[in-house]
């Protein structure tokens, strides 16, 4: 009982983690249609930029400043790189991201070094929040899940409830008439795309931290937030969420099971469990390639 | 190729040669990653070889030349470093040395004893500083390979010989990454403990695989669950790091005796979750420095910056057991030179090393050492941390650590 509770609640956390890390990927994806292989660099900048202010002003204003800055590098992507590649097509895009991941990392091995900065969970958030059974949880990783909780539901009523939001919805479907009520269509794309790397940068913040800010951060959950984007739905936002909790809930509980797979030598569950996300795409491709709540086809 | 191609290779060829000839020099080539997920790591060996090489440079070098470090990226690609032993060759380079990765450093094996056996006169040796599979000392054992750092199953003896004066270890759990020194790891801690502790009751023997896992929470709770008051865990890099963060933050009190907690980049890592619980083993403490290595460190920092800190008594050792083999051997002959340091003993900084002919494996003392917050009693920090440093706990002399026999054969070339 003590394990099954722990393994929820410790699945439930890494299901909010791993929504706060691809929140802003389905955000580009459903509103741009762009697939964006640099999602994970910009979480990966987000880090690095909340340590470098979390250092010289502190971890509050680093929430705010970080994904700021980094949201209008993504602006300025967009604007300046972008936009041109978009003319030229979606592969002429996904190949103008994959090529900015790696500049990206460059960078970064460039400015901060190839070993892992020394950045810290801020004293105030340090430490035990409740304890069940014998096991602490700590403050920070709830803080983490309210943050989650928070995105997707600030996102939700941007998106839907607000003018802002309609205006970008609408300019999805109907470019040429939202055009010809005289919105910037190009500059909404700059926004969404801003906002999008904006939001993988708050999650470095916070993630920065938790873990571990190297430079093969980037790499380490560059595949995994495909995976939640491709199972939830491309483009669903309510189906990255529910995709979240899913794999974390299931890999989670994964670890815990010993049960030796019959015929399989000395394999058992737990070792399998950091495979079955990836296992869990391929069959959702195979029977379902929309994803769980996916509207779209592609 | 285009003909400017050709061209300018033969110039660099010619320059290359010219170059030898002016100085003649003894050349290394050091095959290690310099890019991607371990480039900080073989960064910062490369960075200490060449440091190691000038100190005998200032010396006046050995023979009356002067040691030259080639440093050559591998990527961490046994492939890579094949075709790169092939340019070194290319080059007239008699020595390599290498160190991060067992896979990397069995491919070089077999490929020297192939190209040693079909071009006697441009044999090559190899000075592995801290590739740790048993196997290249026991079954896989060569006379062109020397390893400077202890194996897998000697810091294994270390550990379990320090586990076992420590009275309250009663519950270990096993958690190793899923590839070939993970489940060595495993194999071997099992079979020490039952051998020198038998009441030590081994709870669980998990493996996860290599740097993949981003939370290890789960395998924590896992931890918890079976009672476990200490955990062995060959990790190293993040896989490390993240575990012991984990471990700290569900509240865990185990201990953690790994093999890597002082490696390049795991003590700022790990940072304040570590302290008091983590131990490593280690063929070098700094804090059990004797004065003369102290010395060299002063340089170094003074050289690199105050947070650098040397890392590899490894690639300090090859460097040392090389010009002293050089220097017996009255000659730069890979053949000759390895024949002298076969069985080559002398004190080192921290007591007796020792070559041991059978399978030239260094026989050197190790350290048991714990991650602790720093203070005035300890003048070394843990890689660039102000805030951490190792204090030895234990130290066993080679012998203790070398008790294992090996089951090498080595075949001497005629």
């Amino acid at each position: 009982m003590e394990l099954f509770l722990t393994s929820l609640l410790n699945g439930v956390t890494y299901g909010l983690l791993l929504f706060m890390l691809s929140s802003g990927l389905t955000l580009i994806f459903s509103m741009m249609g762009v697939l964006n292989f640099a999602h994970a660099s910009f979480y990966m900048l987000g880090a690095y930029f909340g340590y470098l202010v979390s250092t010289k002003v502190g971890y509050y204003p680093a929430l705010l400043l970080a994904p700021l800055a980094v949201g209008a590098i993504g602006a300025l992507v967009e604007r300046y790189g972008l936009r041109r590649a978009h003319a030229s097509g979606h592969v002429a895009e996904l190949l103008f991201t994959f090529g900015l991941a790696f500049l990206i990392e460059e960078i970064v091995h460039l400015v901060w070094g190839k070993t892992p900065v020394p950045y810290r969970i801020p004293a105030s958030l340090d430490g035990p929040l409740f304890t069940l059974y014998s096991s602490t949880f700590p403050a920070y990783k709830g803080f983490m899940m309210l943050v989650s909780v928070g995105m997707l539901v600030a996102l939700y009523a941007a998106l839907t409830r607000t003018r802002i939001g309609l205006v970008i919805q609408a300019a999805l479907s109907r470019p040429d008439m939202v055009e010809a009520l005289g919105h910037d269509v190009p500059r909404i794309f700059m926004l969404v795309f801003g906002g999008g790397a904006a939001l993988a940068a708050l999650a470095g913040v916070i993630g920065g931290n938790a873990f571990i800010t190297e430079p093969g951060m980037a790499a380490a959950v560059g595949s995994i937030v495909f995976v939640v984007v491709v199972v939830g739905g491309l483009g669903s936002l309510q189906g990255a969420f529910v995709a979240s909790l899913l794999i974390g809930v299931v890999q989670t509980f994964a670890v815990a099971i010993d049960y030796r797979i019959p015929g399989m030598g000395r394999m058992s569950v737990s070792q399998l469990a950091p495979v079955l996300p990836y296992l869990i795409m391929v069959l959702i491709l195979i029977a379902r390639p929309r994803g769980l709540m996916g509207t779209r086809e592609s | 190729m285009g003909t400017r191609k050709v061209l300018g290779a033969m110039l660099a060829a010619c320059a290359l040669a010219g170059m030898g000839a002016a100085h003649a020099q003894i050349r290394i080539a050091y095959i290690d990653p310099l890019s991607g997920a371990m480039g900080a790591t073989g960064e910062h060996g490369l960075r200490e070889l060449e440091f190691a090489a000038e100190q005998v440079n200032a010396r006046g070098g050995v023979l009356g030349q002067k040691l030259e470090i080639v440093p050559m990226d591998n990527k961490l690609s046994p492939q890579e470093s094949l075709i790169l032993l092939k340019s070194a060759v290319d080059q007239g380079i008699r020595y390599i040395a290498q160190g991060n990765g067992s896979s990397v450093a069995g491919a070089l094996i077999d490929a020297l004893n192939k190209h040693n056996e079909r071009n006697p006169g441009k044999s090559v040796v190899f000075l592995n500083y801290a590739a740790v599979d048993p196997d290249f000392t026991n079954d896989k054992c060569s006379f062109w390979h020397f390893r400077f750092d202890a194996n897998t199953d000697m810091k294994m003896e270390a550990l379990t010989t320090f586990m076992k004066g420590e009275k309250k270890v009663a519950k270990v759990y096993l958690l190793n990454q899923d590839y070939s020194h993970g489940h060595q790891v495993s194999k071997v801690a099992k079979a020490m403990l039952q051998a020198k502790r038998p009441d030590i009751q081994v709870v669980g023997d998990e493996l996860h695989p290599l740097a993949r896992v981003k939370d290890f929470a789960p395998y924590v709770a896992k931890i918890r669950a079976s009672g476990a008051d200490s955990v062995i865990t060959g990790n190293w890099g993040t896989d490390l790091a993240l575990l012991v963060k984990a471990a700290k933050d569900a509240g865990l009190k185990a201990d953690f005796y790994t093999y890597y907690a002082g490696a390049v980049g795991v003590p700022p890592a790990m940072g304040e979750a570590g302290v008091d619980r983590v131990k490593v083993v280690s063929i070098w403490s700094a804090n059990s420095a004797p004065p003369a290595l102290q010395a060299l460190f002063e340089s170094y920092k003074k050289k690199f910056g105050a947070d650098q800190d040397p890392y590899s008594q490894g690639l300090r050792l090859s460097v040392e057991f090389l010009t002293r083999s050089i220097a017996l051997a009255k000659s730069t002959d890979p053949v000759k030179v390895a024949r002298a340091m076969e069985g080559m003993k002398f004190e080192g900084p921290f007591g007796e090393v020792e070559m041991r002919a059978a399978d030239h494996q260094l026989i050197q003392p190790l350290y048991i050492s714990t991650f602790v917050k720093t203070g005035a009693k300890y003048k070394y920090t843990a890689d660039g941390t102000s805030d951490y440093a190792f204090r030895p706990e234990a130290k066993m002399d080679g012998p203790a650590t070398a008790a294992r026999p090996t089951t090498c054969k080595m075949q001497r070339p005629a």
